[in-house]
Order: C-alpha cells, then sequence, then structure tokens
C-alpha cells in the first residue's frame, strides 16, 4: 500500500527539464517538422542537437558513464510528451536509442550494458532502434513468426521485422524472436553480426521523416552473450511501449488542440467566429477532456511502473485510451479546418497520418 | 512527484465504506428499487448515522485539507479528495440509497457553510434539501421565478419548485429565490424554510426512470413566510452590472466543488456495473488480462477494455478535480471536465454492461438492468452534459457566455 500521496506536480528537475526542452521544440523542432515531413527525412543535425541535450546519459548509472539520474519512466512520458507536440517523427527518432538504454538497464546484463551505453554515450549521437513489429496482418509481439533456435553456443535468428528505425545506420537493433520457452530478445550489433542482414526502405501513411526499415533475419547467427537474460519479460517490454506510445500520442494532441484554439477563435462564417456556435465549440471542448484524461491514464501507468508496481491494466488502457481518442483529436483537427485542414500548407493533415500510428509505437520506443 | 495512487488515509476508507456498501446497502437495492417509497427506507436512518459518525470521527483526527496518516507536505489529499473516494465507494454500494442518506442532505454543505450557532441550534438536526429547479427553468437558474419579498421581519416567497431531491422527507428546504426578477441572476438568494413552515407545500412525489430509493417532489410556496434571517449569506443585491456579475458567479463557484463529488456518483456506479458483469463473464471462461494485441481479442473482450478504459479515464479527472480544490488550484475547467466525462461515461458503461450480459443483464435478477436505470440522472443533475461542455468550451477558447451561448 503507498503511503505517498496523491499527486500531479512534476518534480523540480522535471519542471526544469521541461523547460529546456520546450524551448528547443519550439526554437529546433517546430519550424522544422513540416519541411522534414515533405522531404521524408530527419532535419539535418536534429540527432546531433538531441544527443547534445544529453538525455541519453541522464538514467544510466555513473559507473557505467551516465548521469546517475536513475531509470525514470515518468520523467521519460514528460519528455516525450514534450518532443511530441514539437514533431511526432522527430520525437520517436529521438527517442529510440534511449529506449534501447532503457530496455537494457531493464533487461540487459552489465556486460550488455558497458558494451552499449559506451557507445551510445559516446562523442556524438548514435542510431539504435528496435524490432518489434513483423509484417503482415494480425501479428502478434508476445508470439512472433520471427524464431531463434539454439546452435551450440549461439542462436540463430531467422524472420522478418519491420518499422526498424535507422535500418543498418542502427549500431545497435533489439529483436524479438520465438524460443523454445517463448519470446526471448536479443541484442544484436550490426558492425558484428551481419551475416544475413539485410535493410529494405518502408514508407507509411505519416512518421515520414523517420527512416523506417524492414530487417529480414536469414539464418543470423547471435552470440549467446546477445541474448538479454535479465528477468526478460515481453509483456513487460510491451508496457513500456504502451506507456511510451502514449505518451506520444498526448504530445501530438496538445499540439492539435493549441493549433486549433485560435483559428477557430479567429475564422469567421455567417458573421461571427466559428468557435460561438456549439457545434464547433462542443468538439475543442470534448478534444480538451480526452487530451486531460490520456495524459492522466499515461501518467499513472508510467508512475506505477516507476515504483515497480504492476502496471499492465494501467498501460494497456493508456494505450488504448491514446489510440483511440487520439485518432479522433486528429481527425478532428482537421475537420474544425474544414478544407483548410486537408491542404498541406497547414500541418493539421501531417498530425492526422502521424496519429493513426499510436497503436504501432510502442513497438518502436519504450518509456 | 507524479502519483496517481491513492494514500494510505484514503485506501483505508476505501476499504471501510466498500463493506459498509456491501454489508449495509447492497442487500437493500432491489426491495427499494421495487418499491420506489416516499418515505425514508427504514434501514438508511441508522446507516447514515453511522456514515456521518464515522465521518465526524476522520474530521476529528484530521482537521480539514491535512493528510490523514501521511506525512504532511505541502501537497494535500483532504477533504474534496476524501469526498469522490467515500461518494463512488457508496454509489458502488448503491447509487439510489446513496442519494437517498440524510448525511448527505444537498442543502446541507449551503447551510453549514453560513449559518450562525443560535441558527444551527434553532434548525435542529440538518437534513436540508436543494429546491433550484423550477418548471419554467433547469440548467438557465438564472431564469428562476420564485420570489422573496421582505414584509417587516420576514421573507416572504412564492413559486413552484420541481425536482427537489429528498424534497419530501427532508427536514429543511433550501430554496433559491429571487429578490428582484428585474435585476436577474444577482438578485438570486437561497432561503431555509423548515418543514411544517406553513405556505411551503410538497404537491407531488415523482416516479422515475431510476434511483427510485430517493424521492424526488414538487413544492409550492404559497405567501410562505420565514423569518429574516434565514436568508442564507448576503442580501445585499451587487450595486453595478460587473459586481452583480461577480456576485452570481461566486454562486456557481460552489458547483466548483460540487460537480466532482457528482461524478464521483457515475464513477462508483460504473464500477459496480463492471465488477458484476466480470464477475459473471469470469464464470463462463472470460478473464482481462491487460496484454493481448486488438486484433487478437474476441469483440465481447474489446467491449470490456473499451469500458474500463472509459471508466478509468473518468475515474483520474474526477481525482484531478478534486485534487486540485484540495491544493487551491482554479478548477472550473476542470470540475466540468470531469462531470462531462464521468456522466457519459457512467451512462454508456452501465448501458453496455446489460447488453453484454444478455438476457442475464436485462433481467431484474441481476442489479445491472438497475444500476443501467440509475445510471442516466448523472448525466442530468448537477449541470447537464451539455452544460459541462459549454463550461469547458468557454474555458478552453476563452470565450464569455456572451459569446459562447
Amino acid at each position: 500500500m503507498s503511503a505517498a500521496l496523491f499527486d500531479l506536480t512534476p518534480t523540480e528537475d522535471q519542471q526544469m527539464t521541461q523547460d529546456m526542452v520546450r524551448r528547443f521544440v519550439a526554437d529546433v523542432m517546430v519550424p522544422q517538422a513540416r519541411a522534414a515531413d515533405e522531404a521524408a527525412t530527419l532535419p539535418a543535425g536534429f540527432l546531433d542537437q538531441i544527443f547534445e541535450l544529453g538525455f541519453s546519459f541522464m538514467p544510466v548509472p555513473e559507473d557505467l558513464g551516465g548521469a546517475g539520474e536513475g531509470r525514470s519512466p515518468v520523467s521519460n512520458v514528460l519528455l516525450m510528451e514534450n518532443l511530441a507536440a514539437g514533431d511526432l517523427s522527430m520525437a520517436v527518432a529521438a527517442f529510440a536509442p534511449l529506449s534501447v538504454i532503457n530496455c537494457l538497464l531493464d533487461y540487459g546484463n552489465r556486460a550488455q550494458q558497458e558494451r552499449v551505453f559506451r557507445v551510445l554515450n559516446g562523442s556524438a549521437f548514435v542510431p539504435a532502434a528496435l524490432a518489434l513489429h513483423e509484417p503482415g496482418v494480425i501479428t502478434d509481439p508476445r508470439a512472433p513468426a520471427t524464431t531463434a533456435k539454439k546452435a551450440g553456443d549461439d542462436y540463430v535468428l531467422q524472420g522478418t521485422k519491420s518499422m526498424v528505425a535507422f535500418g543498418a545506420d542502427a549500431r545497435f537493433i533489439i529483436v524479438t524472436a520465438m524460443l523454445d520457452d517463448g519470446v526471448a530478445a536479443f541484442l544484436l550489433d550490426t558492425d558484428n553480426d551481419t551475416e544475413g542482414l539485410s535493410f529494405e526502405p518502408e514508407q507509411y501513411m505519416g512518421l515520414r521523416s523517420l527512416p523506417l526499415f524492414q530487417m529480414k533475419l536469414d539464418k543470423v547467427s547471435l552470440p549467446a552473450s546477445a541474448r538479454l537474460d535479465n528477468d526478460f519479460s515481453i509483456d513487460g517490454l510491451l508496457q513500456r511501449g504502451r506507456i511510451a506510445a502514449a505518451a506520444l500520442a498526448t504530445g501530438t494532441c496538445q499540439a492539435v488542440l493549441d493549433y486549433v484554439v485560435p483559428y477557430v477563435n479567429e475564422r469567421v462564417a455567417f458573421g461571427e467566429p466559428i468557435s460561438n456556435r456549439q457545434a464547433v465549440a462542443f468538439m475543442v471542448a470534448d478534444m480538451a477532456t480526452e487530451l486531460e484524461a490520456m495524459q492522466l491514464l499515461n501518467w499513472r501507468a508510467a508512475a506505477q511502473l516507476e515504483q515497480g508496481a504492476d502496471c499492465a491494466r494501467a498501460a494497456y488502457l493508456a494505450q488504448r485510451h491514446a489510440s483511440k481518442y487520439g485518432m479522433k483529436i486528429g481527425t478532428d483537427g482537421v475537420q474544425l479546418f474544414g478544407g483548410h485542414g486537408f491542404i498541406r500548407e497547414h500541418p493539421l493533415e501531417m498530425w492526422y497520418r502521424n496519429l493513426r500510428a499510436v497503436p504501432l509505437l510502442g513497438g518502436l520506443v519504450l518509456a | 512527484m507524479i502519483n496517481l495512487e491513492l494514500p494510505k488515509h484514503l485506501q483505508d476508507l476505501q476499504t471501510l465504506l466498500r463493506q459498509f456498501s456491501k454489508d449495509g446497502l447492497r442487500p437493500l437495492s432491489r426491495k427499494y428499487d421495487d418499491l420506489e417509497p416516499k418515505e425514508l427506507p427504514e434501514e438508511l436512518g441508522p446507516l447514515s448515522e453511522l456514515l456521518a459518525a464515522g465521518r465526524k470521527q476522520r474530521s476529528a483526527k484530521n482537521s480539514a485539507g491535512e493528510n490523514g496518516d501521511a506525512p504532511q507536505s505541502e501537497v494535500r489529499n483532504g477533504t474534496n479528495l476524501s469526498t469522490v473516494v467515500g461518494a463512488s465507494e457508496l454509489c458502488w454500494g448503491d447509487p439510489a440509497l446513496f442519494l437517498a442518506m440524510p448525511a448527505i442532505g444537498l442543502g446541507n454543505a449551503a447551510v453549514e457553510a453560513v449559518a450562525t450557532p443560535e441558527q444551527k441550534q434553532q434548525w435542529g438536526e440538518l437534513y436540508a434539501a436543494m429546491a433550484i429547479t423550477e418548471p419554467g427553468c433547469g440548467s438557465d437558474s438564472a431564469a428562476i421565478r420564485t420570489t422573496a419579498t421582505l414584509d417587516g421581519d420576514e421573507w416572504v416567497l412564492n413559486g413552484e419548485k420541481i425536482f427537489v431531491t429528498d424534497g419530501y422527507r427532508c427536514k429543511q428546504v433550501v430554496v433559491w429565490a429571487s429578490l428582484d426578477l428585474e435585476l436577474g441572476k444577482a438578485a438570486i438568494k437561497s432561503f431555509l424554510v423548515p418543514k411544517g413552515t406553513p405556505g411551503m407545500s410538497v404537491t407531488r412525489v415523482e416516479h422515475k426512470l431510476g434511483m427510485r430509493a430517493s424521492d424526488t417532489a414538487q413544492i409550492v410556496f404559497d405567501n410562505c413566510r420565514v423569518p429574516r434571517a434565514n436568508l442564507l449569506g448576503d442580501p445585499a443585491i451587487a450595486k453595478t452590472a460587473e459586481a452583480r456579475k461577480k456576485a452570481f458567479g461566486g454562486v456557481m463557484q460552489t458547483f466548483d466543488n460540487t460537480r466532482p463529488a457528482v461524478a464521483a456518483q457515475g464513477i462508483g456506479t460504473a464500477r459496480a456495473a463492471l465488477d458484476i458483469t466480470e464477475a459473471l463473464l469470469r464464470e463462463r471462461g472470460v478473464e482481462l488480462a491487460y496484454n493481448r494485441e486488438y486484433a487478437q481479442l474476441s469483440a465481447l473482450e474489446n467491449d470490456l477494455y473499451d469500458l474500463e478504459t472509459e471508466y478509468e479515464a473518468a475515474r483520474l479527472l474526477v481525482l484531478k478535480a478534486a485534487w486540485m480544490a484540495d491544493n487551491k488550484l482554479p478548477n472550473s475547467k476542470n470540475a466540468s471536465m470531469c462531470k462531462a466525462k464521468a456522466g457519459r461515461m457512467v451512462n454508456t458503461v452501465t448501458l453496455k454492461c446489460v447488453e453484454i450480459c444478455g438476457q442475464l443483464g436485462y433481467s431484474k435478477t441481476e442489479l445491472l438492468e438497475k444500476l443501467a436505470r440509475d445510471s442516466k440522472i448523472i448525466d442530468i443533475y448537477e449541470g447537464t452534459q451539455q452544460i459541462q461542455q459549454l463550461i469547458v468550451a468557454r474555458q478552453v477558447l476563452g470565450k464569455p457566455s456572451s459569446e459562447l451561448k
């Protein structure tokens, strides 16, 4: 039973980080998001700027070269909310390596942590990614089609993954595969484990500036030391993904709401602002209400995870809410702008496309 | 530090009231729904006293706003949070019996806030109903037509009130009346009228869709005279239009604290329906594990997860609004958000539970059909869904009521 009080106040450190991130978002991300989507590539220098902000150092213990701030899903959620308010694709790119770090902090052994943290927290941004998704319909991350077979001291992986950020540029990739005794996760080092590994770029409805790849594993042999063996749990991993997805949805929806409010107040029809009409105003009221609920559901899940409590239900519900109402807010945003929402001059159609990705984002990033 | 779990003292309260609900309220649910009695169900008197005594004991231990046994800090988990937690747990027992509890008389708080010790002595034990709605005005309380005219040392009340919860059973009625119909909202004041005062008569008790254990009455005031001091609060009418607007705003602000409490009724009622539904389905092998992908779910499971999502969303909105009130943060927007969400949620959830459970859900064997009838009013009273949306919209859009009507 928790003695702690119900409280919605971020810590002072979290507030300071938020202030800093919000400035970065306003100065760097918002102005470039639209062009990046059109160009289907991340803005030049963006990942280096992210690296300089130092998020990847924060949770890593000092003896592993980090800042020793501790593993904080709540801080991660606040960070992802803020970054996604700038741009969802860029936020996922920025958070992908930190997701690998989080995964190793939770499920990796000391040797894996040492090996990866040294590289990802080196002198420049190094891409890293998760490979949980598989191509096709009715796929199930809790029963992947990709298999791992024990062969001597090695594991041999066979299968295809999808939505792998950065592709061959990702130095480390966490891959899930079906082993005899359930789902296992492996740390793949693209500098060494390249035999049988190939990548093809993928195109999606949204997330356009984020480089996503299909990854084929054709008898890829990984050493036994590649397996994440520190109490790995696929359900635990997916919970962390659900929380991340909901945080990204929350930020994106905040951007939609912030963009819609001034427009409906200024846009005149029949002699007065359209927001004077209940049909319009009530849509805005519901957007704001569900956005608030989305954040609270996810904060609860993140706080439970941080406290070491069972967050299965909270994380599941947070992502369900974010998937459903995130898309609703996305589509209502376009609707409120009418034809202008359909035009690429405004970011609404981009948010609409990006918000359809919310149910999938948990396979790309972890809180 | 962000934490959305309830502290120990509120979890203890939950446990206590859950037991009370199980043992005290549930066994009476069906009986009084069938009877739809005019009189207070006889068991409710003692049950209500038990609750009131417990509340007194707790508040003596922790003066208002403190954190129970939790360490003192700048953050408060006080009266507003314990009120919503309490209301929710009791409505899990039975929303109609909760509403009928004399100890929660809707007018009690209004009286306690302003009455002098002598008046409290004179008026005796409080069981006060709130009479606001009239045949010609509901949400638009500024359109009240009941009048109060000063005649010597007495107010003379004239008018007709409807939908007065507890109106038949209560011991006092707090009635909203206008001192001057020309001056609009600012001239509306509330008056305490003890039962038995000549000129006040209960003319009708309604038959309802749900909440049948609670009485809903029509009350007529025909030259009903009360002492001058029975006007609750400040008798002056603000001089300027601006001051008048502000005065009524003050009146409406009291709803910032009561809306989350009413929303909490929706939380407990929905939880009750979900618990019954999930228990029935568990017997048939349906178990919610909160770990499977959308494509792996049956339609039934998908519906249940949806309902759980809506429930949890509303619950957290209620807790936030109450937490803001405890911590003196302006919560008008959040109070309306939580009432809007909880109102529509409880209606959706209870109706869907009936549907999901098929024949048994619709039958009077289970309480699901009753909860689905009880729930509808939660999206109506204390400000309808549409009124809450209007308040939220005005706040989010920064619009006055003159523009967003």
